[in-house]
């Protein structure tokens, strides 16, 4: 039991790095304003799959990388995340039974809820309002929610992540 | 917790400047992250340089060659103006930087906040680079740094909605404060009065107030005037001399530091941002050359107050 749980961290870091590498990946300028956030997709997943090794610790410290990379005030995405992950927590047997549409419906929420949290912290520090595509990642993060969550489920199931 | 914990995070990092440590501490963590997005394109690049052919390489070296045999030739004048420029201004009993240590820093292709217009440069503080530093390519000012990690640093553009920078129109002298708009090809200059002498093309170069930027450095051409009747100040729109989107060389200064004679790097990159300011230096020598005659003629220090360089007027001025 214990050398299981010791050999999946790697698999669920390894999500966690390509999820912050995505992030950080240059695009094209139009694909910069609907690129999905990716790290709040990956700590959904991890969230509803092992809710008692991944939780609000692990979603503090990934939105702290976040800031980093993307030059955030330190501190915005690691509380966003750390919302978004107690609530995955708090209703994940629940999200964990519904079909993937609506999984994907929730997942839209939480995704609404991490942007709307980083938007008040910017606006309650002085950065203008910005425009409506703002949610645009929300969007695209919902619509791929499945092919996330079948893909990360293939990978736990693979490497017998428990 | 975690929440209350970000929060105080929050406060600090915005409020006051004490977490500048811990985030270059925490940089450090990243710099992988960012060196492996890096990756792709420094391959591409090494492959590129070391599989072109002869031939190309030759293209390349005779039109390399060329261009700076003109960037000499232009130098030269650019020498005896400033030699001249010097001088004049010796008579005037003010004093004049002859250039500013430069070191040149390459971006790093990462995405930040598609809302805020930053960039991540590959020097840091190993660099003896520090924040507020200010940062240009070759058209002119870019911006400056913002954070300043072991390895890199980022910066922050003039186009970024919290940056302003005090400028001065070339042509009168008028001295204003130009904002980030948020949109990457311009600059709003929202406090200039309806009356003021301001007309499309005018170029904006840095004013040297406030100390952060040095002066003369082109910063924006003027695109639009507005004069709205109703509205005690003009709307007016600029544009950014520097290429802020696509220059992936950028030179980092420092204001006030001469730079060391036997390093050619500096001699060689100072000559691009030079002759952009060729203007400046050519409308600084005219009312010097005037004043000049009047020093000639009655030489009385009453004379040479009335009309010195604008660059030079020392009032202070209240920049945030």
């Amino acid at each position: 039991m214990l050398t299981r749980h010791h050999g999946g961290s790697g698999v669920i870091i390894v999500t966690f790095l390509i999820a912050l590498l995505l992030t950080i990946m240059p695009m094209p300028d139009w694909m910069r304003y609907i690129r999905p956030d990716w790290v709040g997709l990956v700590l959904i997943y991890w969230c509803l799959a092992l809710p008692e090794r991944v939780g609000v610790v692990t979603g503090w410290f990934t939105g702290l990388l976040v800031d980093l990379l993307t030059g955030t005030v330190l501190g915005q995405h690691a509380m966003a995340l750390t919302v978004v992950a107690y609530l995955t927590l708090k209703f994940h047997q629940r999200v964990r039974l519904f079909p993937v549409w609506q999984q994907a419906l929730t997942v839209l929420v939480l995704l609404v809820l991490h942007q709307l949290l980083a938007l008040w912290v910017s606006r309650f520090i002085g950065r203008p309002a910005p425009p409506w595509y703002y949610w645009a990642p929300s969007v695209t993060g919902m619509l791929l929610w499945p092919v996330i969550y079948v893909s990360l489920r293939t990978l736990r199931r693979g490497f017998r992540v428990i | 917790m975690f929440v209350a914990l970000s929060t105080v995070l929050m406060v600090m990092d915005h409020k006051y400047d004490n977490l500048a440590s811990l985030r270059a501490g925490l940089s450090l963590i990243v710099y992988p992250l960012q060196q492996i997005i890096e990756l792709p394109g420094t391959v591409s690049d090494w492959f590129g340089e070391s599989l072109s052919t002869r031939r190309r390489l030759q293209e390349e070296n005779d039109s390399l060659r060329t261009q700076q045999l003109m960037q000499k030739v232009q130098m030269q004048k650019l020498a005896s103006l400033e030699s001249e420029n010097i001088r004049l201004r010796e008579l005037l009993d003010s004093s004049f930087e002859v250039g500013e240590k430069v070191l040149i820093a390459e971006l790093m292709s990462v995405n930040l906040d598609p809302y805020k217009h930053q960039i991540v440069v590959n020097k840091g503080e190993l660099h003896d680079i520090y924040p507020g530093q200010p940062l240009l390519d070759a058209k002119g000012v870019m911006g400056q740094i913002v954070h300043a990690g072991p390895y890199t640093s980022t910066a922050v553009l003039i186009t970024d909605t919290s940056h302003a920078i005090p400028v001065q129109v070339n042509r009168t002298g008028l001295r204003t404060i130009a904002l980030g708009s948020g949109t990457i090809n311009r600059l709003d200059l929202p406090y200039l009065s309806n009356n003021a002498d301001v007309a499309p093309g005018d170029l904006l170069i840095t004013s040297g107030l406030g100390g952060r930027f040095p002066p003369g450095y082109p910063v924006a051409v003027v695109e639009a005037v507005q004069h709205d009747p109703g509205r005690t100040f003009a709307h007016i729109v600029a544009k950014p001399t520097a290429r802020l989107d696509r220059s992936r060389e950028v030179l980092l200064v420092w204001p006030g530091e001469t730079p060391d004679v036997e390093s050619d790097v500096s001699v060689e990159t100072g000559a691009a941002p030079a002759t952009e300011s060729d203007t400046l230096v050519e409308t600084g020598v005219s009312p010097a050359t005037e004043s000049d005659a009047a020093v000639e003629s009655s030489a009385t220090p009453a004379d040479d107050t009335t009309d010195p360089a604008p660059a030079e007027d020392p009032p202070a001025e209240v920049t945030p």
